[in-house]
């Protein structure tokens, strides 16, 4: 008995993974590169989120609850009246400062903290040195393990920071205690506040409460007693504010990744669903043997899994090794620019081995299941007959499944994200890639009927062939379809962003020179006197100062960028790259209406800020109203920015410091001079950014390609994934025909005769489904730019088509595949013809 | 028209294998010929030979004059497209085409795709009784029509000819009856030359003559028959 289901088990399997041993492999290694793909990038998104966590949660120690405010700071008038509530046990102030590292463009983290309050709270932060007054000295600071490692100094040597334009030197007098792989220096908090000019602020308060509090009551009790601006919540709260800065990017690279094993997936199914066609006779006499259809079912699937377990295994061990030479090269963000200051360290997880090893046998099950369904269904009666191949894809002829889906997904691209996500953009995406790559064999068939029957023998043979059997050609498109309809969207959208964001940067740097203070960190900025200086100085025509602020509206959200700009209403309405209609400059100016504020596009998406609408900012802890006067197309940050009058700034808040400065030279002035006048004549002016627009430009769209070098890279996986594709079952079809070839020999059809006739197929079909292919990648490219991306990042964008690098890859593509076509055909003719044609069709 | 002579052909590999030696056999114009032999004496061999779809060891191998073992595989090739004719065991009509083109694939090879190519079709159609299935696909038909396709292929083109190798191995005995009749009547309607291979003495009695292969040469083993 244990003989005879092995040699069922045999029959099934050797028909397949032992006799199209390099097809069964290249099955493997698809499944095996979607998995490497997902795992890796999961890999890199855990351990960057991961380090986020452990470092709030290491900051705030045993806290319940933080009080946060404006990035810059609130009133430090606020602890005492905290310390004093009879349901805080303790409460420990923190002024925290990304200190920019004197001459060098990296900032430290610096924790000011009251030792003895801190010691109830984050005890962790406490160092215990040798001379205890260290802890309270202003120009003494403790650095982190991690830092120490960064910087190469350790206890005795010191560290030079910059405040404003100044320099700050400060003893490292030891280290923390603890922290990790953390990256931060602590130090006395009125060290701190005097050295970086925040007397008076503070920027947190950990609190802990009493026993026996319930602290969501008391968070909400204490949240309508606190000022505007500031919020309290529980330390989570922040991890989830950090986290969601880069959700989006991380989530659409996940996305992206598991397209490459969505790819594979499909692979599997044309290979498997070309095997199944070939073998239906074979498959058929098992059935009349007595082989149940459960029992085919199972097998035949059985067999998608051992290609999936494969293929899991490989991914997993080659995630791993991708993941590691990301974070080298790369970094923990792939690019992007969310982490900097993390050291990661990659801690693979069971779930996460877990999921992913599901995730490729899933996929590899998947793309078996519909063709050993077919097999199954098939009545052996009929399937043993000769030339019964092409009745195996009859079930794909149905239109309205596939008009469905695709509806379906057409629905779904209009509905609104959930949890900030594009979550229906995404379903829509699949759905149409899932509905399109059911009509292929339709689409196929009726392009095919168009095509006028050519006078040579080859290529009539050709056009024939494939008219009478669309299905097995658009089963072996399947995969290229996809690819090619993911490369083509991919790049229509990155190409529309690349090309929005240029003329984007065309508009919103109108100035002949840019100065930055705080290129890295928030303790560099222009006071009044360097202000002056800069306009005083001889060939600046025109000198305007932003200062670049940080509000909390949120706490669950990063914090949104507040930039007040000199110049009034209509001045700043014509500078920002408007997307909104504008109010007419009368309207905000009218006596009692509130002033205007221009908000960018993420404002409008996650805080409802939209135009003509009344809102109010804590500005110095004050609720202000202002009247949104227009949406601005903001690519530099995909967190929430406003933009208001500078002087209406100053009025509410008092605060005359700059961040940024805009000049404007005189005529025959270049940048150059200016530069190098910045650079001598004002103290600190070397720690100044000083670009000219064309350079912000050059190393903008620098930045931008290569946050997109990973998108490129994964991009090009799923192109090779559905090569792979393309050629396996391309190869798989025409070594089925070996004994046509055979026939043809006989009756006369030279070799290369016969190579013509399946380069033209290959051709026709490869053709066929780059045309639908691009058809289809057009249309996810509308998604990805205006429902993806906008829900995703906010940002709006006008499309773009490459259409010379696109004609570029369609060419290779076609070139690829029919060079497989023809090869295939060589290897086919290989077999000697006369024995082909002993065998039964 | 085709004269053989002392054709050899054996099989290298592990184990090398000598098939056949000392093979002769002079065939005329119309005239149409039985071989027979046991199983695995090289009869297939003998026709691919003949077909110039494998290679002799040595001996000669005319057509009409033009010696068959000197020619390199394009002219081989060109020369089979227009001068021979082949009927298989298993069909082999081509599933994608119609019962008409299939028939008219060598004349399309040989592009003549006029309106006397469709004529000729039509001719060779209603010849083997298919005259209202040239729309049909092969998958409609049943194996003797399939091989009536076949037969109407081989012919199509005027060929000098005809090769048929067990054309009646997968079919019923009256389908089989039917198919032998035709094949012989169309080879004398269209005066070719034929070779049929078979293990059947009944297949083998419609022809003009029945030789017998052995591993040292084919040797007649009936009379001619009377040619009608």
């Amino acid at each position: 008995m244990g003989h005879v289901k092995t040699s069922v088990w045999h029959a099934v399997f050797a028909g397949s993974l032992a006799q199209n041993k390099a097809r069964s492999l290249l099955s493997v290694l698809a499944i095996a590169l979607g998995v490497a793909l997902g795992y890796a990038v999961q890999l890199v998104s855990a351990a960057a989120v991961n380090e986020l966590g452990q470092g709030v949660q290491f900051l705030s120690g045993a806290a319940d609850l933080q009080v946060r405010g404006p990035r810059g700071g609130f009133d430090e008038s606020i602890y005492p009246q905290l310390a004093r509530m009879p349901e805080i046990a303790v409460a420990s102030p923190v002024v925290e400062v990304d200190a920019r590292i004197a001459d060098r463009n990296d900032v430290l983290k610096i924790i000011g903290i009251d030792a003895f309050r801190a010691a109830g709270v984050q005890p962790g932060l406490v160092a215990a040195p040798e001379d205890r007054l260290d802890l309270l000295r202003s120009d003494a600071l403790f650095l982190s393990p991690a830092a120490s490692r960064w910087l190469g100094i350790d206890a005795g040597a010191s560290v030079n920071l910059q405040n404003a334009l100044r320099v700050v030197a400060l003893r490292v007098a030891g280290l923390a205690p603890a922290g990790g792989e953390q990256r931060f220096a602590v130090m006395d908090i009125a060290g701190v506040q005097t050295n970086f000019d925040r007397v008076g602020l503070i920027t947190r308060v950990d609190l802990r409460v009493r026993a026996g509090v319930d602290v969501d009551n008391f968070r909400d009790r204490l949240q309508a007693l606190l000022p505007a601006g500031l919020a309290v919540q529980r330390p989570e709260a922040s991890v989830a504010a950090s986290e969601s800065l880069s959700r989006s990017y991380r989530v659409n690279m996940n996305v992206l990744a598991l397209v490459a094993l969505f790819t594979g997936a499909l692979l599997v199914f044309s290979t498997q669903a070309l095997a199944v066609v070939r073998r239906r006779a074979q498959l058929a006499l098992l059935r009349v043997l007595g082989v149940t259809r459960r029992r085919l079912i199972f097998l035949l699937v059985a067999e998608g899994a051992a290609i999936g377990v494969a293929g899991s295994v490989l991914g997993l061990i080659g995630g791993f090794v991708l993941a590691e030479i990301a974070i080298r090269t790369v970094g923990l963000d792939f690019g992007a620019g969310y982490f900097r200051g993390l050291t990661p360290v990659l801690s693979p997880n069971l779930l996460a081995l877990g999921l992913f090893f599901c995730l490729g046998v899933a996929a590899a099950m998947l793309g078996s299941f519909a063709p050993a369904l077919e097999a199954a269904r098939a009545a052996p009666a009929r399937a043993l007959k000769a030339g019964d191949q092409e009745r195996a894809f009859d079930r794909l002829r149905p239109v309205w499944p596939a008009l469905l889906t695709i509806i379906a997904g057409g629905v779904a691209s209009l509905l609104p994200p959930v949890a900030h996500l594009p979550l229906f953009g995404y379903i829509a995406i699949a759905l149409l890639l899932i509905g399109t790559l059911m009509l292929i064999p339709r689409i196929t068939s009726m392009l095919l009927a168009l095509a006028p029957i050519p006078q040579g023998a080859p290529a009539r043979l050709a056009l024939l062939q494939l008219r009478g059997a669309p299905g097995q050609a658009g089963v072996s498109l399947v995969a290229i379809v996809a690819s090619v309809s993911l490369m083509v969207s991919m790049a229509i959208m990155v190409a529309s962003f690349r090309s929005s964001l240029d003329a984007w940067l065309e508009r919103v740097l109108p100035a002949d020179v840019y100065v930055r203070a705080n290129a890295a960190g928030d303790s560099a900025y222009l006071d009044t006197e360097v202000q002056g200086r800069i306009a005083a100085l001889p060939g600046i025509r025109r000198a305007e100062f932003v200062r670049e602020q940080q509000l909390l509206l949120d706490p669950y959200r990063p914090r949104i960028v507040l930039l007040a700009r000199e110049g009034d209403a209509p001045t700043l309405a014509r500078q920002l790259s408007l997307v909104s209609e504008s109010l007419p400059a009368g309207v905000a100016t009218e006596a009692g209406a509130p002033p205007p504020i221009w908000v960018n596009e993420a404002m409008v998406d996650l805080y409802d800020f939209r135009f003509g609408k009344v809102i109010e900012l804590p500005l110095a802890g004050t609720p202000t109203p202002f009247t949104v006067a227009g949406v601005w197309r903001d690519y530099a940050r995909s967190q929430g920015a406003v933009v208001v009058e500078r002087a209406r700034y100053i009025a509410f808040t008092g605060d005359r410091t700059a961040t940024n400065a805009a000049l404007w030279l005189a005529p025959g002035v270049d940048v150059g001079s200016i530069s190098e006048a910045i650079v001598r004549g004002i103290p600190g002016g070397s720690r100044l950014d000083i670009a000219a627009p064309g350079e912000i430009r050059q190393l903008s769209l620098k930045a931008f390609d290569r946050t997109f070098a990973v998108t490129y890279a994964l991009e090009l996986a799923a192109v090779v994934i559905g090569l792979f594709g393309l050629s396996s079952s391309f190869g798989a079809l025409v070594l089925s025909r070996r004994r046509e070839f055979g026939l043809l020999r006989h009756l006369g059809m030279t070799r290369r005769q016969i190579g013509a006739m399946l380069a033209v197929e290959g051709v026709l079909v490869s053709g066929i489904g780059l045309m639908i292919g691009f058809c289809l990648g057009w249309v996810i490219s509308i998604i990805l730019i205006h429902v993806v991306n906008r829900q995703s990042f906010h940002w709006s964008m006008e499309l773009f088509a490459p259409w010379t690098a696109l004609a570029g890859s369609a060419l290779l593509v076609l070139a690829l595949s029919t060079l497989t076509a023809v090869a295939m055909g060589r290897q086919a003719m290989g077999q000697r013809a006369i024995l082909a044609v002993k065998e039964d069709w | 028209m085709l004269v053989v002579r002392d054709l050899g052909k054996s099989f290298a590999g592990p184990r090398p294998r000598t098939v056949f030696a000392g093979v002769d056999l002079d065939l005329a114009r119309g005239e149409y010929v039985a071989v027979m032999g046991e199983s695995g004496i090289g009869k297939s061999t003998l026709l691919n030979l003949v077909a110039g779809l494998e290679n002799a060891d040595g001996g000669s191998i005319r057509l009409d004059g033009v010696e068959l073992t000197t020619l390199d595989d394009d002219a081989l090739t060109i020369l089979r497209r227009g001068h021979l004719g082949f009927v298989f065991q298993a069909f082999h009509v081509l599933p994608y085409l119609t019962v008409r083109q299939n028939v008219a694939l060598p004349l399309s090879l040989l592009r003549n795709v006029g309106t006397e190519a469709q004529s000729r079709v039509t001719v060779m159609l209603a010849a083997v009784g298919l005259g209202e299935r040239g729309d049909s696909m092969p998958s409609e038909l049943s194996g003797g029509e399939l091989q009536r396709v076949a037969i109407a292929r081989a012919l199509v083109h005027a060929p000098r000819l005809v090769l048929a190798d067990e054309p009646t191995g997968n079919l019923d005995p009256e389908s089989a009856g039917q198919v032998l009749g035709l094949l012989r009547e169309q080879i004398k309607a269209n005066n070719a030359a034929g070779i049929l291979v078979t293990h059947s003495q009944v297949a083998a009695g419609t022809c003009d003559r029945i030789l017998q292969l052995t591993a040292s040469g084919l040797r007649e083993i009936a009379p001619h028959r009377q040619t009608p």
